[in-house]
């Protein structure tokens, strides 16, 4: 087992595809967590006065601006997995890699394990996009930053372990949907499409909510425990799980789809 | 050689079936230690099938192939026990030749020192660095050659391994090969052209549409001669010749007799007083007996 990890990590790391997403998602997060610093930050007590608008206080603007590292940043993980579980299938290299290591399981048991890994180095970095330019950004619009506090850090902690299981989520989509751009349009139309959507129109009754705090995205938000997209939502209603029960639901969508694509397309012949 | 037991290879009644075609049908060989062993067959027989269900990569419909006794997954050192190159396609075109090796070094707990060895061998080193994507067929071929020598194993199974050389790399590849072979390790290479491996391969396997049509040596493959004869009243030359107990068959329009030589052929036809206007000795290559193996033989129907 640890040959096939020590393997599946030199695949990782020697070809470029893991860093280029790393820095897209450093990038995108830290310009997003930016954003809203400066937006909130500085208006903030505007906002406070008009009618209708979301209602943020100085003192939760910190977990919301850190939270942009999963709440937009959790795509890249996912994306991460589903790519490196395809490409396998895309440049034939099963056929290697079942040959060096002929029990197929000990294989995507092991590409979990170091993109759970890998995941977890996405999430220190959506961190350092998000914390390091959001917390300067809302010091200098006179915002308590708090990255003195416990509940930060514990905050932070949990991004990064939800980044982690999200990359496990990838690779069980990308060996239940093998064909690389097939998964990767799935995954994009339903993280960026689908689920917001869905989102969005459960929250409009209180029983749908009830059912959509259930969907991965949710669940991911209800794992860190804050998320502009449940902070900004304009409904009444919505539900949100307790944070280990986001954490249940997303390890469940996480084993599912691995022991699903375990279970077809890993098990096919390789011609 | 340092390498670990050389095994024989063994098919025994192995069959695929991909929905409702038969891929292959009831194989049944063994490949010795020691020599080189062709696989031949048009392209489409089923060879690399044939390959892919001894790797353990294609699951068997029935029978099964075993590395003395063994099936490949029960191998405990498989890349240190069988070496393998199935075809020159299976790269991640972003990595590097020696990341490429370095990758199933690890999984098969293969000392990285090997890596470099092996590069040199197959005449890599100096492209070690670059990126897949960017090799050449052949270069492609000579990494695909080094993955099957990483474990210094005593089988190799070599798919097609001249497809995309250049004329000094087959002739190296040839060299090598029978080293490898005298060295007393298994070689079973396959090829869907005889004079690609005529000169390397010491015993055949042919097999057509999956099913086996050949096993042997080369020397029992090459039949000899026919003689090509033809008359005007070729319905009686048949005749005569097959009361001769020669074999005649009716091709492009004349008549091809083996099993009596030609000068026997001329008796007879003058004995019974038929006039020949052609009459001629040939010598069968190869090629041309594989080919007729190999072919679809239909064509030609039995005269009489």
């Amino acid at each position: 087992m640890i040959r096939a990890i020590r393997s599946e990590y030199r695949k990782l790391t020697s070809t470029s595809g893991w860093w280029i997403l790393l820095l897209i998602l450093v990038g995108y997060v830290g310009f997003t967590a930016a954003l809203l610093a400066g937006l909130f930050g500085a208006l903030g007590e505007q906002l406070a006065g008009t009618q209708g608008a979301p209602q943020v206080d100085s003192a939760s603007l910190p977990p919301i601006i850190y939270s942009t590292a999963t709440a937009i940043g959790y795509v890249f993980p996912l994306i991460l997995g589903v790519l490196v579980v395809t490409s396998e299938f895309r440049h034939q290299t099963l056929t290697p890699t079942f040959l060096a290591t002929p029990r197929r399981s000990r294989v995507l048991a092991a590409k979990l394990v170091v993109l759970f890994g890998a995941g977890a180095v996405y999430g220190v970095a959506g961190v350092l996009g998000s914390v390091g330019l959001g917390a300067p950004i809302l010091a200098l619009t006179g915002n308590e930053a708090a990255i003195d506090s416990g509940e930060t850090w514990l905050l932070l902690a949990r991004i990064v372990l939800t980044m982690a299981i999200w990359t496990v989520v990838g690779a069980g989509i990308g060996a239940l949907i093998p064909n690389q751009i097939a998964a990767i349009v799935v995954v994009l139309a339903f993280t960026q499409f689908v689920e917001p959507i869905l989102r969005f129109a459960a929250s409009i009754w209180e029983w749908t909510a009830d059912v959509g705090k259930f969907l991965p995205g949710a669940a991911s938000d209800a794992l860190v425990g804050a998320s502009f997209y449940t902070t900004l939502s304009p409904a009444a209603a919505t539900a949100t799980l307790e944070w280990w029960q986001g954490g249940l639901v997303l390890i469940g969508i996480a084993t599912t789809s691995a022991a699903a694509g375990a279970m077809t397309s890993w098990r096919k012949d390789v011609t | 050689m340092a390498f670990r037991a050389s095994s024989t290879i063994e098919f025994s009644g192995i069959s695929k079936r991909f929905g409702g075609v038969v891929a292959v049908n009831d194989l049944t060989f063994t490949v010795e230690p020691g020599v080189v062993t062709g696989f031949l067959g048009p392209n489409g027989a089923g060879k690399t099938t044939t390959l892919r269900m001894l790797l353990g990569l294609v699951r068997p419909t029935s029978g099964s192939a075993t590395f003395g006794g063994s099936a490949y997954h029960e191998l405990a050192q498989p890349l240190s026990t069988v070496g393998t190159a199935l075809e020159a396609s299976s790269f991640h075109p972003g990595r590097s030749g020696r990341n490429h090796l370095r990758v199933y070094a690890a999984a098969a707990g293969i000392d990285d020192g090997r890596v470099a060895n092996v590069l040199e061998t197959v005449g890599l080193s100096e492209f070690a660095d670059r990126k897949v994507g960017g090799y050449s067929m052949g270069m492609r071929q000579r990494l695909g050659l080094a993955f099957a020598l990483l474990g210094d194993p005593g089988v190799l199974v070599l798919d097609e391994p001249s497809n995309g050389l250049d004329p000094e790399g087959i002739r190296w590849m040839r060299g090598f090969l029978r080293s490898l072979a005298e060295d007393g390790r298994t070689v079973l290479i396959s090829s869907h052209v005889l004079s690609e491996v005529q000169q390397s391969v010491d015993r055949v396997v042919i097999i057509r549409r999956g099913s086996s049509v050949f096993q042997g040596s080369l020397d029992a493959l090459e039949t000899g001669s026919h003689v090509n004869v033809d008359a005007v009243d070729r319905a009686a030359l048949a005749r005569i010749l097959l009361a001769a107990g020669a074999a005649v068959h009716d091709v492009e329009g004349m008549l091809r007799v083996t099993g009596v030589g030609v000068e026997q052929v001329g008796e007879l036809a003058l004995s019974a007083g038929i006039p020949l206007r052609h009459l001629a000795a040939e010598h069968v290559g190869l090629e041309e007996v594989f080919l007729d193996l190999v072919g679809d033989a239909d064509s030609s129907g039995d005269s009489a």
